[in-house]
């Protein structure tokens, strides 16, 4: 059947939230009636990546893109552009002036400095159709591995290109894959690890939700390359749309004969199979995570034995990320040579990050590594709002460190992140601006890994306990100066004894931002003031009197009754009385009330 | 699966319903679709150009709309925009026509002179 129109709508997790499935279905209803449906097709994608405009639809062979686009839109949509060819201009994306709207997608800063490798399908392709993916050079990595090259073939092809586990580590994933191939056993197992937990990290989603038939075809080659014939998916429960879109492929892949018995022919059969994990943040770690498959409580353990001796059901497993895997078929297909020329020295290829925080461009972004930090936020993410000052970046989520602005020009690599005492983690970038106190995004995080500690290990299930405790009084405004000491002692100590990469890089948020940020941790010490104004305990609301016109606003609006004072005659806060909510600040129109 | 000419195939296929999703390097017919060219019958034209195309396999070209193009006594109006961007008018078009157009423009490389702004306007 051939369109003259397709209409891309993203129906990834953000734009699904904001009734993107509500808009296919309109749209469709609409085209109906208008008698279009012969001839326009509706394609449901994976994420876009603006997920900030979302949601997002692309109409072609226009190219236009619409954004924000809402149930009420469609109707116009249909009636000016599908049956008029008139382009809806006030719903354009970026420039709405601009003449050339085929291109406009491309054409978005946010777009144009971005390479697309691993997220190379998503927005493109729908993600419930094989077809699609083959379309897109899909499983021809596959055919060309399984019926030109010998397993050891397709290592060294990966050694050859430097990728790096995308999980966060940072391990060599050709050597992985040696290790894996030469354990010797009846039975070995590839696992794709898609238990993305870092709190604002949603990349593997993305790839899951916009391009499933990836992980699977990788999966496979990772299959023949290290000799296993089962592979299993651990995935979130809480990723409903990723485990829906994962559930077709496969049923595709098998119907197709690409998953299953002799593939392309060849004496080579492999099987994908689901597990869903039910949100342990622990089983994100691999040990732990092959516990959680193999039916028991998800704990990690030792190491040695690593998984690629000793993994699931104690064989020998080859353990990988979603966007790691995402790479392998293009790999394949592009050769090593071509990977290996993006990026820097030790860090090739591509990472995605999801940045989030105070960033004008909330969004999935993918971009050379090597790119600096300043492109990412001012180039890609349309810089910080409301003309606010850039404080520092942090990456790796719970497990990562922060960026100060004084690095802002440091190009994102694995080595370079790890010099400035952060990590490149999973692909989490959080924005903070001036108004974010470092002592309270320290304690954010603790307090997630205190909730996520599995209990096995004492130096993570106590300490990190103390650490928080530390944090909570120093936030409270009872920190002594010892406290500071203390807490450092006990980062590194935890640091050294954890057993499982959770409580081992706990510490991380703490020992970096005392790194950059001391000055902040003496002002709530010493001082007994937040810098920021975020730590209530040690925030007083005050009402300049030279800026109060006593309008009474704030009075009414205050939920204590805690501001008093005459008629057009400057007011006071009652300091006894002050909860420090806050709401007096925000609906003041003359800027009269300041936190000290 | 059983072989790659297999995967070809599908490949093959899929490419081509997926060819309007790329505008590099296309040659693009826009048809006129304005009140005024549907009342005319653009839409047929537009089918015509759309079936006629995809029978004859090719997906070099794409087929969009536009507004009124202002000559409103002329149409249906198409025009045939080449990836140089030499532009063709065609007017008072019909099915028949459309696939005239495909047939001589598209294919042989010979605007069809007759159905053209110029000859009409003689």
């Amino acid at each position: 059947m051939i369109y003259r129109s397709h209409v891309l709508i993203c129906a990834g997790t953000g734009c699904t939230a904001s009734k993107s499935i509500e808009i296919a279905e309109s749209l469709q209803k609409l085209l109906v009636e208008h008698g279009l449906d012969k001839e326009v097709k509706i394609v449901k994608t994976g994420c876009f990546g603006l997920c900030e405009k979302g949601p997002i639809m692309v109409i072609y062979p226009e190219g236009a893109t619409y954004c924000k686009v809402s149930v009420e839109d469609v109707p116009e949509i249909v009636e000016e552009h599908l049956v008029k060819g008139r382009i809806v201009k006030r719903l354009l994306l970026g420039d709405k002036e601009a003449e050339d709207v085929a291109k406009s997608l491309e054409n978005v800063g946010f777009f144009n400095r971005q390479m697309r490798v691993a997220l190379r399908n998503c927005g493109v392709i729908n993600p419930e159709n094989i077809e699609e993916y083959i379309a897109r050079d899909g499983y021809k990595a596959l055919a060309k591995v399984l019926t030109e090259m010998t397993p050891q073939e397709v290592i060294e092809t990966i050694k050859k290109s430097g990728l790096r586990g995308r999980g966060g580590a940072g391990f060599p994933t050709g050597l992985k894959w040696q290790f894996a191939a030469q354990s010797q056993a009846d039975q070995k197992y590839v696992c794709c690890n898609a238990d993305e937990g870092d709190p604002g990290a949603f990349m593997d989603r993305s790839v899951l939700e916009g391009d499933p038939h990836s992980v699977l075809e990788a999966m496979t080659i990772a299959g023949y390359a290290i000799g296993a014939n089962q592979g299993y998916i651990y995935v979130r429960a809480e990723y409903p749309i990723a485990v829906q879109r994962l559930r077709i492929a496969i049923d595709q892949a098998r119907e197709y004969g690409l998953l299953g018995k002799n593939i392309f022919g060849t004496d080579f059969s492999f099987d994908i199979d689901l597990r869903l994990g039910a949100g342990a943040f622990v089983c994100g770690e691999e040990t732990a995570l092959m516990t959680s498959i193999e039916g028991k409580r998800g704990e990690p353990r030792t190491r040695p034995p690593f998984p690629a001796v000793k993994g699931l059901f104690e064989k020998p497993t080859l353990l990988n990320n979603v966007e790691t895997y995402a790479n392998i078929p293009v790999i394949i297909n592009n050769g090593p040579e071509w990977f290996a020329s993006i990026g820097t020295e030790k860090s090739k290829g591509t990472k995605v990050f999801a940045v989030g925080g105070k960033i004008n461009n909330t969004g999935l972004v993918e971009i050379p590594m090597g790119t600096t930090l300043r492109e990412v936020i001012y180039d890609i993410g349309g810089g910080i709002p409301n003309g606010k000052k850039f404080k520092a970046a942090q990456t790796g989520g719970p497990s990562g460190g922060c960026i100060p602005a004084s690095h802002i020009d440091t190009p994102i690599d694995y080595d370079s992140l790890t010099e400035l005492g952060s990590m490149m983690g999973s692909g989490g970038l959080i924005i903070m601006d001036e108004d974010n106190c470092m002592v309270d995004i320290a304690k954010f995080f603790l307090e997630f890994t205190v909730d996520e500690s599995c209990g096995k290990c004492p130096p993570c299930r106590i300490g990190t306990k103390r650490m928080l405790e530390i944090l909570e009084k120093i936030t409270q405004g009872k920190g002594e100066e010892s406290d500071i000491e203390k807490l450092e002692t006990l980062a590194n100590s935890i640091k050294k004894s954890a057993l499982c990469g959770l409580g081992q890089t706990a510490p991380n948020p703490i020992l970096s931002t005392l790194r950059y940020f001391r000055d902040e941790y003496i002002a709530h010490v010493k001082d007994k003031k937040c810098p920021a104004g975020v730590c209530k305990a040690l925030v007083q609301y005050v009402i300049l009197a030279d800026k109060c016109r006593g309008c009474t606003l704030c009075a009414k609006k205050c939920p204590v009754g805690a501001i008093g004072g005459e008629v057009k005659k400057p007011h006071t806060i009652d300091a006894s009385k002050c909860i420090k909510c806050g709401v007096c600040m925000e609906s003041c129109k003359f800027a009269a009330i300041v936190t000290q | 699966m059983k072989s790659i000419k297999e995967l070809e195939a599908i490949r093959e296929r899929a490419l081509k319903e997926m060819s309007i999703r790329n505008n590099e390097n296309k040659t693009r017919i826009v048809v006129g679709m304005a009140t005024c060219g549907i009342a005319a019958g653009a839409r047929q034209v537009m089918n015509a150009f759309v079936e006629e195309l995809n029978k004859r396999n090719i997906h070099t070209v794409n087929v969009a709309m536009t507004g009124c193009i202002g000559v409103c006594r002329y149409e249906p109006i198409a025009e045939v925009i080449e990836p140089n961007g030499e532009k063709t008018t065609y007017v008072k078009l019909d099915a028949e026509k459309a696939r005239r157009i495909v047939a001589e423009h598209i294919v042989n490389g010979k605007p069809v002179m007759e159905f053209t702004i110029g000859a009409a306007e003689k």
